[in-house]
């Protein structure tokens, strides 16, 4: 174990030069010139472009695929099917994995990739596409959760079984994949205890993480056997073994490089076309480069799940919250892997309720398989959870904020699922909130105003990086972790921070699967945490080479030596008199000491800490049509030590726009016939700046000692509190409370009239 | 196949010639063909923004005009809008105020709001926001995009 | 998937004759901001394109006999951009303001955005209102046509093979006539229409009402012009009791459908409550207009 783990080396007194400013990250001016390199713009000589057969139907069985005629058409170079792809036993995880790539013996959604064409420019690829021949024996499907779940839904595996279930509903087949139950106290008790119990139903539709960057890929496989994969990816060293996984090549033949990442949110940490691309390559005898059109990644990536919740909560007169019980069922497309653990533990984690009751269904449905968008889960839970929670104010007559601040979590407490909290900032972050300019202000005539206040683990995980000091005294760093917001420069400001020197003697770089030990996904808010551990944990070590090289030199003990400003200088006059030598000094000549300095740690990275927010949403609706104006927002959170306040702020911005979009209008629309009626962005609708008000952010820094600069992830928090602190707002403002997300005008000018 | 056309345009000032079939786009031309992928596909329906271009004094979607429609054009992209090496000052403010996260959608944002100055060059916050309404973000939530907008019309106007 | 043509004619007449002649599919291109769209995600696969714009006077905005006539290629910005026309017609520009972004104006025409015959295209509604008329040519010569009779059905219009529409003529506005456009959308801008509504009217010295034409889009499956409408508002000052008339009137007149951007129930009341707003603005227009 690091020592760095157990001892972070946080100094709360610390006067930073560069840890807590705000410079201009060097990623950037690519950025603002198009000279970056996104995963669409690289090419390969003798490339060619790859297209993707779907699925017309939401569910089917595949009798036959003929590619006879495809594979003689024009300019075609190879065409391949689940025939190029070894059979994985259904129901495992690498045959859950194949299948989502491409379809084997069912298509389960509309949009299920069934075969790839490789052809030398587009057009001939789609021509050929057509000349595939596919017999479908339709079936019927089902696409809403609770739909799946009644006991005459089509079934989508024979094979499966509920995990969890007891008695006869274990043995029958179904569509719930798991049911999962955790709890603590005694519910039944709780709620005797209760002055005031409310229950109430919500529902949300399933929606898109919404990057702009369509998926692009190039993937070339060598006659050699070596496989290089480019695309963008929030997770290269996951995409590589999985690529292992599902097409049986070692990994060590395998090296994936990642792109500049156009967005991702957690819906680029799994693969779509990357490994169509490099089975098109193998046959093809060429690169084969692959982007999915903005159709195609709303009808065949993975959407968030959309849930059913029932739940229930009793409080006393006092404001004590002494019970919650709740019945949570998400979608999971196809195949298993919604991640619901994250809300059944998330749900009601920022309040001491001494009894709890959480149970969980995940559902199969003909859709393509979810995958995480920040915090997966969690919000459209909390969007329930966080409006009981106002209701019981209301009925008790309490202050919202200061009910939640009531039954606020602290230091030392443990969660249902286990987790000790250490240094939390919950309490310091409503404190914020009701002291807020926003919260302060009246609440202007013919709007209305929502708080509501969320929460996400943050995570640490598997995490390696390498760090080079180069003769001239500056300092490379390589990052196994994706940047989408600007964490390469964090990085960099860490390690300047360590070393004394300049931000800009410093740069970091994202590394390849060849380059680097396994790194974990970009996601959980981890990277700034993780990747942070481990380029400081690199720094300390390169320091203490510089000063094992400097006491060589100056021929003293070890310990003689101190390290400072970017100088190692003598302990004390009693070493003796020696001119600081400065990091070229010694780098300059390590052919005569020891050789280069450079480090490499690779970690488990444990003590993120997790973080808390108070959203606060003033809203305008018009009584007639439903059309709901947001004001004003603002995020009050607890970020732990910032290390560059500006990329903070823009994190929390981001969220709070995505919360609007997701509370107000997004959702994917399906038609009787099981397929997708809005896929691209005139009716996939996300806010557009004419939409959203400035986004103001209030960040309160309690630090989290574990990490030697205090610092907490802020990348999934900030969305967590965003579509129920609309919700609440919005129910302000019409007298009742909207339990369906999205809170689209249609369904509010319904509830308006009293039809809804 | 169809009959290729033969197009011919300037691009940032530079002449450009190619060969298109008639289904081909402007986007499909500049990064395809003109190696010039400052232009981004995100969505080719006109609804995201990422692809736009000037065309003869015109803010468009290049994803939503054919190159043949391009012949005897002048089109202005990203990569022109540097001048003589030193950045535009909305590309400047962009940095400075952290106007990019990921930054794919930046360069059509920086088409459009240098579009929108040269016509106001004192835009209302809210002016700023309808003229951008067609570039979709989906990271910064537009705040310090619209700020940065503003501020680089402030420092042009004092320039 | 068909070989594609692109010609790009120098005259109307040739226009034409290519349009007549063509065998399989063939696309007229104007702005382009439907045409390629739907050829770009595979909704037709036309064999031969004829774009317009080299076609001399094809993007003109001329006075003409105290009205106005606006070629068939003019794009929305410059329609947007022309003080003369957008004081004239400032109902006709708040629906070409909302064909789509900035980006998509400064190609989108009116003509496309008609000929298209979405029933939820923002310009034809205060087109219809306007009482502009089509100059339609083809093989058997020309002829004008009320804005109206263009679209039949989605996606269908009343053209023969070989026609296409020239220009467009705007009618000499009366004294204190004033006219309005507005729509209801989820988001502020980049959407489709749920529900549009325009009103064109034009009032006496004391500030009745003396003619008026009310237009619904997108709540059938082509624009409705509503007699009933200008009815309740004609011989009134739209007093509250002339407004609650029009409004019943306009969701009584609606057909619309439960699609994705709304069901049958909100298009019918957001009918009614937008026909009051913009009867309103289209009256406050007017009386500046006095």
């Amino acid at each position: 174990m690091h020592d760095i783990l157990e001892k972070s080396g946080f100094n709360p007194d610390a006067n930073y030069k560069v840890v807590g400013t705000s410079p201009v990250k060097t990623d950037g001016y690519d950025k603002v010139t198009g000279r970056a390199k996104f995963s669409a713009d690289a090419f390969r000589p003798g490339m060619l472009i790859g297209k993707v057969l779907r699925s017309p139907h939401p569910h089917a069985i595949i009798r036959s695929i003929d590619t006879s005629k495809a594979e003689k058409a024009p300019g075609v170079k190879a065409v391949i099917t689940r025939d190029d792809f070894p059979e994985k036993k259904a129901g495992t995880g690498p045959g859950d994995m194949s299948r989502m790539v491409i379809a084997r013996e069912k298509v389960y959604w509309e949009g299920h990739p069934v075969a790839a064409v490789a052809a030398t420019s587009e057009r001939a690829a789609k021509k050929a596409l057509k000349l595939i021949e596919v017999d479908y024996q339709v079936l019927p499907h089902v696409i809403d959760a609770k739909d799946a779940m009644q006991p005459d839904a089509p079934i989508l595996h024979d094979y499966l079984r509920t995990k969890g279930a007891t008695g006869p509903d274990a043995e029958k087949p179904t569509n719930v994949v798991e049911q999962s139950v955790l709890k603590q106290g005694d519910i039944d008790k709780g709620f005797a205890e209760a002055d005031v119990v409310i229950e109430k139903t919500f529902d949300s539709k399933p929606m898109h993480q919404g990057y702009i960057e369509l998926q692009s890929c190039i993937g070339n496989y060598s006659d050699d056997g070596m496989v290089d994969l480019w695309c963008c990816t929030q997770a290269p060293w996951v995409y590589r073994d999985r690529l292992t996984a599902i097409m049986d090549i070692d990994s060590s033949k395998i090296r994936v490089e990642q792109s500049e990442l156009g967005g991702g949110f957690g819906g680029k940490t799994t693969f779509y076309i990357e490994p169509l691309s490099i089975a098109l390559s193998r046959k093809a005898k060429a690169p084969v480069k692959m982007t999915l059109t903005r159709a195609e990644v709303l009808q065949g990536t993975g959407p968030v799940s959309g849930t059913h919740s029932k739940m229930k909560v009793g409080v006393k007169k006092d404001g004590t919250i002494v019970a919650a019980q709740s019945e949570l069922i998400f979608q999971t497309g196809p195949y298993t892997g919604s991640a619901f653990v994250n809300a059944q533990q998330a749900i009601w984690t920022r309040y001491d309720i001494p009894n709890v009751e959480t149970t969980c269904y995940e559902v199969v449905s003909n859709r393509p398989k979810v995958a995480s968008f920040r915090a997966p889960c969690v919000p459209q839970i909390i969007f329930g959870a966080e409006a009981m929670i106002t209701e019981l104010a209301e009925a008790i007559g309490m202050d919202e904020l200061d009910l939640r601040l009531k039954n606020a979590v602290a230091k030392g407490h443990t969660t249902i699922y286990g987790q000790r909290f250490d240094e939390i900032g919950l309490i310091e972050t409503i404190e914020a909130a009701k002291a807020c300019d926003h919260y302060n202000s009246p609440v202007p005539e013919g709007q209305a105003r929502g708080v509501s206040c969320g929460f996400w683990f943050n995570r640490g995980g598997e995490t390696s990086g390498t760090m080079n000091l180069a003769p001239d005294g500056t300092v490379s760093i390589m990052l196994g972790t994706s940047d989408v917001a600007g964490s390469r420069l964090s990085m960099e400001m860490m390690a300047a921070e360590e070393f004394g020197i300049p931000v800009d003697r410093v740069r970091a770089s994202l590394a390849d699967t060849n380059t680097l030990g396994f790194n974990r996904v970009t996601a959980g808010s981890r990277t700034t945490f993780s990747s942070g551990m481990v380029v400081v944990n690199n720094a300390r070590q390169v320091i203490g080479e510089l000063c094992r090289r400097a006491a060589q030199m100056w021929n003293v003990p070890e310990d003689g030596v101190v390290f400072e400003d970017g100088l190692c200088k003598p302990a004390s006059s009693n070493v003796g008199e020696f001119e600081p030598l400065s990091m070229k000094d010694i780098s300059s000549k390590t052919t005569y000491t020891m050789g280069p300095i450079s480090a490499s740690s690779e970690m488990n990275v444990t003590g993120a800490g997790p973080g808390f927010a108070v959203h606060i949403v003033d809203v305008e609706v018009d009584k007639e049509t439903g059309f709901v104006a947001v004001k004003r927002y603002t995020i009050v959170e607890d970020a732990g030590k910032m290390i560059n306040p500006i990329q903070v702020e823009g994190q929390l911005q981001g969220a709070a726009v995505q919360a609007i979009g997701w509370a107000l209008n997004e959702e994917y629309v399906y038609g009787e016939d099981g397929k997708l009626q809005n896929p691209g962005f005139l009716d996939y609708r996300m806010p557009v700046a004419s939409d959203v008000p400035m986004i103001e952010t209030v960040i309160v820094e309690v630090p989290n000692p574990r990490h030697p600069y205090g610092l907490r992830g802020v990348g999934e928090v900030p969305l967590t509190p965003g579509p129920a602190a609309v919700g609440n707002a919005i129910t302000h403002a019409i007298g009742v409370r909207p339990r369906s997300l999205p809170m689209s005008p249609p369904k509010l000018q319904a509830l308006m009239k009293g039809v809804g | 196949m169809s009959k290729k056309l033969h197009v011919e345009f300037t691009v940032n000032g530079d002449e450009y010639d190619c060969l298109t079939e008639p289904h081909e786009t402007l986007l499909d031309a500049l990064r395809d063909k003109l190696m010039l992928t400052g232009t981004k596909e995100g969505c080719a329906t006109g609804d995201c923004g990422a692809c736009s271009v000037m065309v003869d004094g015109r803010l468009i979607c290049s994803c939503l005009m054919l190159a043949a429609e391009a012949d005897g054009a002048k089109v202005e992209t990203i990569e022109g809008m540097a001048a003589g090496g030193e950045l535009h000052p909305l590309q400047q403010k962009f940095l400075d105020m952290n106007g990019l996260q990921c930054g794919i959608c930046t360069p059509g944002f920086l088409v459009a709001a240098k579009a929108l100055l040269e016509r106001n060059p004192n835009p209302t916050e809210t002016e700023v926001r309808f003229w951008l309404a067609g570039n979709l973000c989906r990271c910064t939530g537009y705040d310090k995009i619209i700020r940065s907008v503003m501020a680089a019309a402030e420092e042009i106007r004092g320039a | 998937m068909a070989d594609l043509r692109y010609e790009a004619p120098g005259t109307i007449a040739d226009a034409v004759k290519l349009l007549a002649a063509a065998d399989g599919t063939a696309r007229v291109l104007a702005g382009g901001t439907d045409v390629v769209v739907q050829m770009e995600t595979d909704l037709i696969d036309p064999d031969l394109i004829v774009d317009i714009k080299k076609i001399p006077d094809i993007k003109r905005i001329a006075e003409e006999n105290g009205g106005y006539r606006i070629g068939a290629a003019a794009s929305g910005m410059e329609l947007c951009e022309h003080d003369g026309f957008a004081g004239a017609w400032p109902g006709v520009i708040d629906g070409v303001k909302l064909i789509g972004s900035i980006q998509v104006k400064g190609r989108a025409t009116m003509t496309g955005n008609l000929c298209n015959a979405s029933p939820g295209a923002d310009s034809v509604p205060p087109m219809v209102t306007a009482g502009a008329t089509a100059h339609v040519v083809g093989p058997d010569g020309a002829r004008d046509v009320a804005v109206e009779d263009i679209p039949v059905a989605p996606g269908k219009t009343s053209l023969g093979k070989g026609e296409l529409i020239e220009s467009f003529h705007f009618p000499a506005r009366p004294a204190r006539s004033g006219d309005a456009y507005l729509r209801f959308t989820p988001r502020t801008e980049m959407d489709i229409a749920v529900v549009g509504v325009a009103v064109n009217l034009t009032l006496d010295e004391g500030g009745v009402c003396t003619q008026a034409r009310v237009a619904l889009g997108a709540v059938a499956p082509t624009v409705l012009l509503v007699k009933e409408c200008a009815d309740a508002i004609v011989g009134t000052k739209l007093d509250d009791a002339a407004l609650d008339k029009l409004a019943a009137a306009a969701s009584a007149a609606c057909k619309p459908i439960d699609d994705k951007r709304g069901t049958r129930e909100f298009r019918i009341d957001i009918a009614g409550v937008l026909a009051k707003r913009v009867a309103k603005i289209a009256y406050d227009r007017a009386r500046a207009n006095g």
